[in-house]
């Protein structure tokens, strides 16, 4: 391997380790300085202690993927550091809280009266009493809070948030086991750091009430210290001056999706505007960012639109899908550049050869001679409205129905194994197998033609704009097709896969 | 100096009563003694002065003027308390502890250090090598000695001690009783003393307030007590020391030790 990946590889590396470092830490001291205040407010004050944990218990039931979408939500669409900053805080609250009141309820009653009889105020009970007993307590609270969310803080990644996450959600797309598991060890590595570190902490003082006397002072000196620093670092990172970037471009986390961001992106640079790019964006919450201006620009497909934002069931064919969505859109603040000139949708996919001798080149030749082949789909293809309104339109029905992961159906259907699989069409390895996909001459599959986007804000500079455009209409399903089986398939980088397409296509740029 | 005003402490409102009419006046500079039976109401009586348990009727006075028109936590800062659990800060050093009261009422840290060590040394603790010492790490009776040093820390005029000397060996506590009527004289502190040992009592106090079910059953010098008792119980009671005395002499005749008492 070359010097040059080691760096790239060691670069990214440090950046997730960052990212992930200074979102818990951020997290979790902001926790801290909400949560032990709550603590003791609830066991000051019986009554709001009910109130107080059932409303943190809610919050903690609510699945961790759940709040994140919520919180961008609710922040108007932003997405980044902030959002996933805020969940986490949230979720860190917990195990603060209640050890906080239990660790105060545990506070010798006999101490407390003596604390009160020797003219101390309630608050110097507190300060100089109660909170330094209740500390061991209220540190093992604290790490399970530091290790709950350095797990969470993986899932930040789809708010486009850099953690260990990202080899996990991009290892998981491009199904790259090595990833996942570089992402996971590597986010259990820092929770057993972290908790290690505050252990020692607690050890140490609760040496100091035993009285282990020696060189304890300079230890706590040195370690509150370390720790001050690196609180002040990881919120120092909150407020660094974010990079000059002229538009940002989105991207969900799939190979297209990296190639068309890339595309973006080469094509703005070539016209002389700086770029940044956020990449692996889940797909509820890249169209919240873009609304938000958290993004600029990002390629969307219309069926995504359509039943996942407009919740419609039914599909009226794709003209008026494209319609719809282009009005949906607009209506919702975001600006419709145009059409991709693609489309990845599901679909109906045999070998050449096959569908040659068999005489099939339309779903409807399928009616009748189904019930004696045998069909692979991906995990969800038979659970979805796809395939049952292919069943109940054309009556198609299948001897045997298998379910592959989708990196073996491509193998199943070529060697014959499968007659049938369900493919998506700008798949590379359509073109890689020399497989035909089959007419859907009555819509049974949702069409998902792909659809550029852009932020209102970006709408203000006219030249970014004039790029955009250019990009419209320009890409086929055999470009796209040819594109993601360089990377699926060769194993080609994303920026190769661009090259070719602005080879191909030729976006025709002239310089302003 | 302190003045009981027919104070009542119910826990229950009203139904029993730890403390019923109590009515007693602790002049300035004497030692009193509250001896009586467990429950009868002793460490309920010595809260009131210093505001730990509020009356139910009734009022605590000192110095004429009613606690409850003393600001609670300067009351407090003011009367020495010695805990009957003794009550020192498991997280705080012995240093700590002692200097407590002290740096709640704003001295200087060579003015506290110097009481510290002035104290520890008082109740045979040196600072050099107690200081240091965590609660934990104290005997019983350590911490009892380290508990009586901090309610003397910031000079206080009244000191309220809940069995003070209950947990030391008889040496140590003929010792440290002798030290403590010494500073009190010295001082002229005025002293309620919560103790079951009536010897202790005939030794220590002025004046010696026997109480039973939350009541006083008589209040008098030892000397009084034992020649004009008004109850059975006080008899009984005032007698215990000289009888268990006759007891051992007995035994120590029988013995032959003859330089017993030398
Ligand atoms: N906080 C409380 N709540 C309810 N009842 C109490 C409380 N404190 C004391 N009592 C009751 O009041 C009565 C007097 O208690 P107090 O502590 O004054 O006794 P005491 O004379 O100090 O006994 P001892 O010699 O055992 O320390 C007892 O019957 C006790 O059970
Ligand atoms: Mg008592």
């Amino acid at each position: 391997m070359s010097v040059d990946f080691e760096m790239k590889f060691l670069q990214n590396f440090l950046d997730a380790l960052q990212g992930h470092l200074s979102l818990t830490l951020a997290s979790v001291a902001i926790g801290i300085i909400v949560s032990i205040p709550s603590g003791v407010l609830a066991h000051q004050f019986p009554r709001a202690k009910q109130p107080l944990m059932v409303i943190i218990n809610i919050i903690q039931t609510i699945p961790g993927l759940a709040i994140l979408a919520l919180v961008v939500t609710f922040l108007g669409g932003r997405i980044g550091f902030l959002p996933a900053f805020i969940a986490l805080t949230l979720y860190s609250m917990l195990p603060i809280v209640r050890n906080t009141i239990t660790g105060l309820e545990a506070v010798p009653w006999d101490v407390s009266e003596a604390a009160k009889g020797i003219g101390m105020s309630r608050s110097q009970r507190l300060i100089l009493v109660e909170l330094p007993l209740a500390k061991p307590v209220i540190i093992a609270g604290l790490r399970t809070a530091i290790v709950w969310t350095v797990g969470m803080a993986t899932l930040a990644t789809l708010v486009g948030a850099p953690s260990f996450g990202n080899y996990i959600f991009t290892g998981l797309q491009t199904r790259n086991l090595e990833s996942v598991l570089l992402g996971s060890v590597a986010s259990a590595a820092l929770a057993l750091v972290l908790d290690a570190a505050i252990g020692l902490y607690q050890k140490r003082s609760i040496e100091r009430t035993r009285g282990v006397v020696g060189k304890r002072s300079f230890f706590l000196l040195f370690y509150q210290f370390f720790v001050v620093m690196v609180l002040v670092l990881a919120i120092a990172t909150i407020f660094w001056p974010a990079k000059q970037v002229d538009v940002v471009v989105g991207a969900k986390g799939y190979t297209e999706q990296h190639v068309l961001a890339g595309l973006l992106s080469a094509e703005l640079n070539r016209a002389g505007f700086k770029t940044e790019q956020k990449i692996g964006l889940g797909s509820q919450v890249i169209f919240e960012a873009l609304r938000g201006n958290s993004i600029d620009v990002y390629f969307e497909y219309s069926g995504t639109v359509w039943a996942g934002h407009m919740s419609h069931e039914d599909n009226p064919g794709p003209e008026v899908i494209r319609e719809a969505v282009e009005r949906y859109v607009e209506s919702q603040g975001v600006y419709f550049v145009g059409f991709g000139g693609f489309e990845n949708r599901y679909a109906l996919a045999m070998r050449r050869d096959r569908a040659e001798a068999l005489g099939v080149t339309s779903i409807t030749d399928l009616a009748g001679i189904g019930e004696s082949m045998k069909a692979g789909g991906d995990l969800e293809f038979f659970g979805r409205l796809e395939w049952i309104r292919t069943n109940q339109i054309y009556g198609v029905d299948f001897d045997e129905k298998l379910i592959f992961d989708s990196s073996m159906m491509y193998g199943a259907v070529a060697s014959g194994e499968v007659d049938v699989i369900s493919a998506y069409t700008t798949d590379g390895r359509i073109a890689a197998y020399d497989l035909l996909i089959l007419d859907d001459p009555n819509n049974a599959m949702l069409s998902y033609d792909a659809m550029l986007l852009s932020s209102d804000r970006i709408t203000k500079r006219p030249g970014v704009m004039r790029v955009l455009a250019r990009l419209a209409n320009r890409l086929t399903d055999a470009n796209m097709r040819e594109a993601n089986r360089m990377v699926d398939v060769d194993g080609l980088p994303v920026s190769t896969a661009v090259a070719f397409l602005q080879n191909t296509v030729n976006f025709d740029y002239k310089s302003d | 100096m302190i003045e009981f005003n027919s104070v009542s402490k119910s826990y229950d409102g009203g139904v029993s009563f730890a403390v019923k009419n109590f009515v007693l006046r602790v002049n300035r500079g004497e030692v009193l003694a509250l001896v009586g039976e467990s429950g009868c109401g002793k460490t309920t009586t010595l809260k009131m002065v210093n505001r730990l348990v509020s009356p139910c009727s009734g009022f605590v006075s000192i110095a004429g003027k009613s606690v409850l028109d003393i600001c609670v936590q300067d009351l407090r800062r003011n009367i020495g308390y010695v805990f009957q659990g003794v009550g020192l800060f498991p997280h705080y050093s012995v240093r700590e502890n002692v200097s407590a009261v002290p740096s709640l009422l704003g001295w200087s840290p060579e003015a506290v250090e110097e009481r510290c060590s002035e104290l520890l040394a008082l109740v045979g603790l040196p600072l050099a090598s107690f200081g240091n010492r965590m609660p934990m790490e104290l005997s019983g009776g350590q911490a009892q000695r380290v508990g009586v040093a901090r309610a003397l820390a910031a000079k206080p005029e009244i000191l309220l001690m809940d069995e003070p000397f209950g947990a030391l060996d008889p040496i140590n506590r003929a010792e440290l009783q002798g030290e403590f009527v010494r500073i009190q004289k010295s001082l002229k502190l005025t002293v309620v003393m919560v103790t079951h040992d009536v010897t202790e009592a005939m030794l220590v106090a002025d004046r010696i307030a026997i109480m039973k079910q939350g009541r006083i059953l008589q209040c008098d010098t030892a000397a009084g007590l034992l020649s004009s008792p008004t109850d059975d119980y006080v008899t009984k009671l005032m007698k215990t020391p000289l009888t268990r005395a006759l007891e051992v002499s007995k035994l120590v005749s029988a013995a032959q030790t003859t330089d017993y008492f030398r």
